[in-house]
């Protein structure tokens, strides 16, 4: 039984590397070797495709631009999102039910044709093409989707702490950051893993709202596959580095993950 | 636990609701307002009532796209649910391997969607591609590009590889949240494996579960990049979902009042099936 | 605002709904309401009721646009019919 699993478990995993492990593979090649015919490992092993996304800045700022954005939507949802959801956790409140399900209902808004209106309104209030357009918009599925996870986390902690540190004469504030927050640190973590993926994974808006100056990674490469035929080296190369952080970020909350994925409610 | 009722929890909440309703309430009745005009730029736009939405309604390309799209997410759910629950089953509880397995799973979906299309466009060619060329080595032919099904399949066995691993995380968490002595009891009656399945573990799923199917009906219903890339909505229009035929109608032909009116109706549908999960799964908060 | 394209149909609809929003809330504030088991399958409360209303009527109207060639005023009035029978039954 737990041979046939490991099994099972072995497929998956393989079947969940094999194209990442063909990306890789393609960004060591060079484009004469990609397209004179298969082979498993780089035969000439060339650096060249990554050699040309460090040096080019069109592409090396993209990376610098999604790195920005992503970080500032990752702070501004958190410091958000943990008072809302300690309101959540600890009170009752006049349609408190309701807020929570509108706040749900931003992640099923279909972003397609709400493009142009994002478009118009960060371009009227000034904002357009900046890093912290990208931000505030992402915001609308970060935001709620911060609040859920920080929830669940926060009811897991016991409301005898909160009143014996008012009777110890704390303020809510002073509470709040010496107390409550170290509590839930391993919460923050996975929240902020959650905000960072979802930002970063993201293309639609964050290609809309921007042009030069806070382009996305995500927007550079799909401006490249359109123009001058297709450099699949460099493409495979740039793919493989827009993986690169989100492991990183994993890595660190390695261990919370599980926890996290139940979104703290299990 | 028992919430001390206080309406004072509003100025916790204010932030928020004041960002998101930035980004969400001013969209939204842009949105609105496009639904009800014939727009040709800036100044000349026309009221036109419920007109542009009597025609969404009545249009067999979206009627088309929108079955499509329901066959899609219907095709998501049944394929990703039962994998993503039988993967969490497999997975290592303790050890060390644990953190690693838990790594590699959730890497597909840390990659930006449009990355995770070019994967699978370069995956899947036929010349430069390892799966279109063992494909056609073993004598299948196949091609996305030109190809119906294999557009399909290849859009679907995409969404599989994204995705599945959400599911298999939420369903190994709540596993994990299982006493141990529920098994030992399970052990002393000498129960099967799907009976302890059966009457243990998927029970105490539900919530997680809840959760997953939302997640990915919402995200499958909306999909758009991914397919985008990979096959641009063709060969013909077999791949084109939901989200693409509103995109090509408000920035390709520049039809904003369908577009928008149509968007809504989109809208509605989302909100209503979310309306039923979130209405279920509190409802179970409730009665346990 | 130009941009926004605002109508005073979309106007007075958006001004309507804030309305209600709003009325509710004096509602509740100045007589608490609970929750109660109507026609409806569920346990709900007033506010509730008026979400449950209001996604009926969209619904309503759209079945009425799309399917018959009725005047949409027809679909507004069976929906103001059904939205005071949730919020008095429901």
């Amino acid at each position: 039984m737990s041979k046939r699993k490991r099994v099972v478990l072995l497929i998956y995993i393989l079947f969940l590397l094999v194209p990442i492990y063909w990306l890789l593979n393609m960004s060591f090649k060079s484009n004469t070797e990609i397209l004179g015919g298969l082979s498993l490992w780089p035969h000439g092993f060339t650096l060249d495709n990554y050699r040309v996304i460090f040096t080019d800045p069109s592409w090396y700022r993209g990376y610098l631009n999604s790195l920005y954005y992503v970080s500032l939507n990752t702070l501004i949802s958190l410091s958000v999102a943990l008072p809302a959801a300690y309101a959540f956790s600890r009170y009752r409140f006049l349609g408190d039910k309701h807020l929570f399900f509108w706040l749900l209902t931003n992640r099923m808004a279909p972003p397609a044709v709400f493009l142009l209106p994002f478009f118009q309104l960060y371009s009227s209030i000034g904002l357009f093409d900046t890093h912290i357009a990208v931000a505030l918009a992402h915001c609308l599925f970060n935001v709620p989707l911060a609040v859920w996870i920080l929830e669940g986390f926060m009811s897991g902690v016991p409301k005898e702490i909160d009143e014996t540190a008012y009777i110890d004469g704390y303020s809510f504030p002073k509470f709040f950051v010496k107390i409550f927050i170290p509590l839930i640190g391993s919460g923050i973590g996975v929240t902020a893993f959650f905000c960072f993926m979802f930002s970063w994974v993201e293309l639609l808006l964050a290609r809309t709202l921007t042009s030069v100056e806070a382009k996305p990674i995500v927007a550079v490469m799909t401006r490249t596959v359109s123009a001058s035929g297709i450099d699949w080296g460099v493409l495979a190369a740039a793919g493989v580095l827009t993986i690169l952080p989100g492991m990183l970020v994993i890595w660190f909350v390695r261990n919370h993950v599980a926890k996290g994925f139940a979104l703290g409610r299990v | 636990m028992s919430k001390v009722h206080n309406n004072k929890a509003w100025w916790l909440v204010l932030p928020v609701f004041l960002l998101v309703a930035f980004s969400a309430i001013v969209p939204m009745m842009t949105v609105v307002n496009y639904s009800v005009q014939d727009i040709f730029d800036q100044s000349s736009r026309y009221f036109v009532g419920v007109d542009w939405y009597r025609q969404v309604l009545q249009d067999p390309r979206l009627h088309d796209s929108l079955l499509r799209q329901f066959i899609y997410s219907a095709c998501v759910l049944l394929i990703e649910i039962p994998l993503g629950i039988a993967i969490a089953l497999t997975m290592p509880t303790k050890g060390r391997w644990t953190s690693l397995c838990l790594i590699v799973m959730a890497i597909p979906l840390l990659i930006p969607w449009n990355v995770v299309g070019t994967i699978w466009q370069i995956f899947g060619r036929a010349d430069i591609g390892l799966l279109g060329w063992s494909l056609n080595q073993l004598g299948v032919s196949y091609n996305y590009a030109s190809n119906t099904r294999d557009a399909w399949v290849t859009v679907l066995v995409m969404d599989v590889w994204h995705w599945t691993s959400l599911v298999a995380l939420l369903c190994y968490s709540g596993l994990r949240a299982i006493p141990d002595v529920y098994y030992q009891a399970a052990r002393i009656d000498r129960a099967s494996a799907w009976a302890v399945f059966r009457h243990i573990q998927l029970p105490k799923l539900k919530s997680v579960l809840l959760i997953a199917v939302m997640l990915r009906f919402m995200d499958s219903f909306m999909i758009y990049t991914e397919p985008f890339v990979l096959t641009g909505g063709g060969p013909g229009n077999a791949t084109t979902f939901l989200s693409q035929t509103l995109t090509q109608m408000a920035v390709g032909q520049f039809d904003l009042g369908p577009a928008a009116a149509f968007s809504l109706v989109y809208f509605l549908i989302i909100l209503l099936v979310s309306w039923l999960f979130y209405t279920a799964m509190t409802h179970d908060d409730k009665t346990r | 605002m130009d941009w926004m394209a605002w109508t005073l149909p979309t106007a007075l609809f958006f001004a309507a709904i804030a309305l209600l929003l709003a009325g509710m809330t004096m509602w509740e504030l100045h007589s608490p309401g609970a929750e109660r088991k109507g026609f409806l399958p569920i346990d709900t409360t007033r506010g509730d009721r008026l979400f449950i209303g209001l996604l009926g009527s969209a619904y309503l109207h759209l079945l009425v646009v799309g399917v018959t060639d009725w005047s949409v005023w027809i679909a507004s009035l069976l929906s103001l019919l059904w939205l005071f029978a949730v919020m008095r039954w429901g």
